[in-house]
């Protein structure tokens, strides 16, 4: 009997490497937990019967593009459309015996905090179904937590894989800018996308990282990175952890989750680290508006492809190719898209450009330039990830900005292409606990140690005390 | 900072190609001043000698080997299209 509620990526390779079950049985055996538990949290837009290889299951975000299974990015613009290569992220996954397991429900092209910008209907969160799992990736986030999965890829650009984690209480990284390829992946912010790893505890996170970081030919954006170190040491002896003030002590930040961080800065003293403050002072303040911007303008380019002419949705209402294109687009986005393409185009139209994205193009130097200041001094920085735990479904639906502040804490370093982890570090009303671990560019293993480290310490349990 | 009228939000809804329906445009309208507004904060700073960020890694052009590659087929890329006659995509006429 396979336990894919608490079987983790390693664990699962150890069976199959000694025997004791077959590929096809651990497939099965999440097919299974899909088959029991999906219906009620919607974490999968497509599932996948069989799709080859023997190895560990893997569970993918709808914005990777995968050869000949469905990818709809979350959007009805995308209905039907079926690529026809797969992602360099998959293409390495399937060089490693990965099987895909299907594609996980995500906001619309990436756009949310919650799901429910998806023209799917939103994902549930594991904890509590009346609450959201967090987003974009909260499909990928809630399979992980509710054993649908052993470990998924997501997609970040200002807090898609770090958010979700946090509300479902699991282990997710956005690895620094550059280090996977984003060649095959449905593009939303092309100076902050990002494609990174969620999975049950630090290791597999390090691992799946390991299998798809690296220079891709096909993206001329990625770079080499140092080689990964599967984490083992339980101490944190000679680092030096940074408090950011400003990102610690936010009002936005609820009591419960103040609470949960606090225990584990002090743990991280306990482990042997040195524990200072320092202050990012104008990333909080201005890292929201400025991403506000920068992700806006460049998806309105970005999604200027959906014109109906080569794939995806085109409207019926096609008398002439103008209305074609007018006509795809209405039906075809959601309210979100369609938002964030009205402000794009208007910051980057003439005669505001300066004023808006190159503006805050500038206001991101800044950012990048706090941050670098506070590595001269500490190894990494900690933060809570969310200023709150999982909200309820609807919450925050009918005020774009309050959604857009759920991602407050995560924006600044996606800004400055920096790494971040997020681990489990508490409870608070029940629901999971987010701790928000920042280095600088590729210090991806720092920030696994330090996390294995804390993992340990904290000896929280991934599985949702409603399924236990 | 400049507020979007409804001929703005018209204008700059024809600059990206969506035909937004009557419903559509007294809530986005509303809700994208409300937006530009809030991120309109960044003209707070003074940053003239500031340079912008385009990139986040201070990387040079990569260049590859100029060598064919296999790529994909005219089947394949076709075989998404809404509409396709003989190898090309197929649109209605007219319109720009």
């Amino acid at each position: 009997m396979i336990d894919t509620l608490r079987l983790t990526a390693e664990g699962a390779k150890e069976l199959l490497d000694r025997r004791e079950v077959s590929g096809p049985e651990l497939f099965a055996a999440y097919l299974e937990a899909i088959g029991e538990r999906d219906p009620e949290l919607h974490c999968y837009l497509h599932v996948c019967e069989d799709s080859g290889g023997d190895g560990i299951p893997i569970a993918l975000k709808d914005v990777i593009g995968t050869r000949g299974i469905p990818t709809t990015a979350g959007s009805k613009i995308l209905r039907g459309y079926v690529p026809v290569y797969d992602a360099t992220v998959v293409a390495r996954c399937k060089e490693h015996g990965l099987r895909v397991l299907g594609k996980t429900n995500t906001d619309e092209f990436a756009m949310g905090s919650s799901t429910e910008n998806s023209a799917y209907g939103p994902s549930r969160n594991p904890w509590d179904p009346a609450r959201v799992p967090g987003g974009s990736g909260g499909g990928s986030a809630a399979a992980v937590s509710a054993g649908l999965a052993p470990w998924a890829l997501g997609s970040d650009t200002g807090g898609s894989i770090k958010q979700p984690s946090a509300l479902c209480g699991n282990v997710g990284l956005r690895p620094t800018y550059g280090t996977v390829s984003r060649y095959g992946i449905v593009a939303f912010a092309s100076s902050l996308d990002q494609v990174g790893p969620v999975a049950k505890n630090v290791r597999d996170c390090a691992y799946l990282y390991s299998i798809i970081a690296g220079r891709d030919p096909c993206d001329t954006t990625t770079v080499e990175s140092p080689p990964v170190e599967l984490p083992h040491r339980d101490d944190l002896k000679g680092v030096r952890v940074g408090v950011p003030v400003e990102l610690n002590e936010h009002e936005a930040i609820e009591p419960g989750v103040r609470h949960a961080v606090e225990r584990a800065i002090a743990l991280c003293r306990d482990l042997g680290a040195e524990v200072g403050e320092c202050s990012l002072p104008r990333s909080v303040d201005f890292g929201l508006p400025c991403y506000y911007l920068i992700a806006p303008a460049e998806a309105s380019s970005n999604l200027a492809r959906y014109d109906g002419v080569r794939y995806g949705h085109r409207s019926p209402h096609a008398e002439d190719r103008l209305a074609m294109y007018e006509n795809t687009r209405d039906e075809g986005f959601g309210d979100e898209p369609k938002r964030r393409i009205l402000v794009g185009t208007y910051a980057l139209s003439a005669g505001y450009y300066d004023a808006y994205y190159g503006q805050a193009q500038k206001v991101r130097t800044v950012i990048a330039r706090e941050h670098a200041e506070a590595f001269e001094r500490f190894d990494l920085l900690v933060t809570p990830t969310s200023p709150s735990v999982a909200f309820a479904l609807g919450g925050r639906t009918a005020d774009p900005l309050a959604m857009y502040a759920s991602d407050l804490l995560t924006i600044p370093s996606c800004m400055a292409g920096l790494p971040g982890l997020n681990i489990p570090c508490g409870l608070s009303d029940g629901l999971p606990v987010g701790l928000q671990l920042i280095g600088p560019q590729f210090a991806e293993n720092m920030l696994f140690r330090v996390g294995h480290a804390l993992e340990q310490a904290i000896g929280f349990d991934v599985v949702p005390e409603r399924l236990r | 900072m400049a507020e979007i009228s409804r001929d703005l939000l018209l204008h700059v809804a024809h600059l990206a190609r969506l035909q937004l329906r009557e419903d559509e445009l007294a809530r986005l309208e509303l809700q994208l001043n409300d937006i530009l507004a809030a991120v309109s904060k960044v003209s707070e700073l003074d940053l003239r000698d500031v340079p912008a960020t385009s990139h986040p890694l201070e990387v040079v052009n990569a260049w590859e080997a100029d060598e064919p590659r296999t790529s994909l087929s005219v089947e394949d890329a076709l075989r998404n299209a809404p509409d396709r006659e003989g190898d090309f995509f197929r649109v209605p006429p007219g319109g720009s």
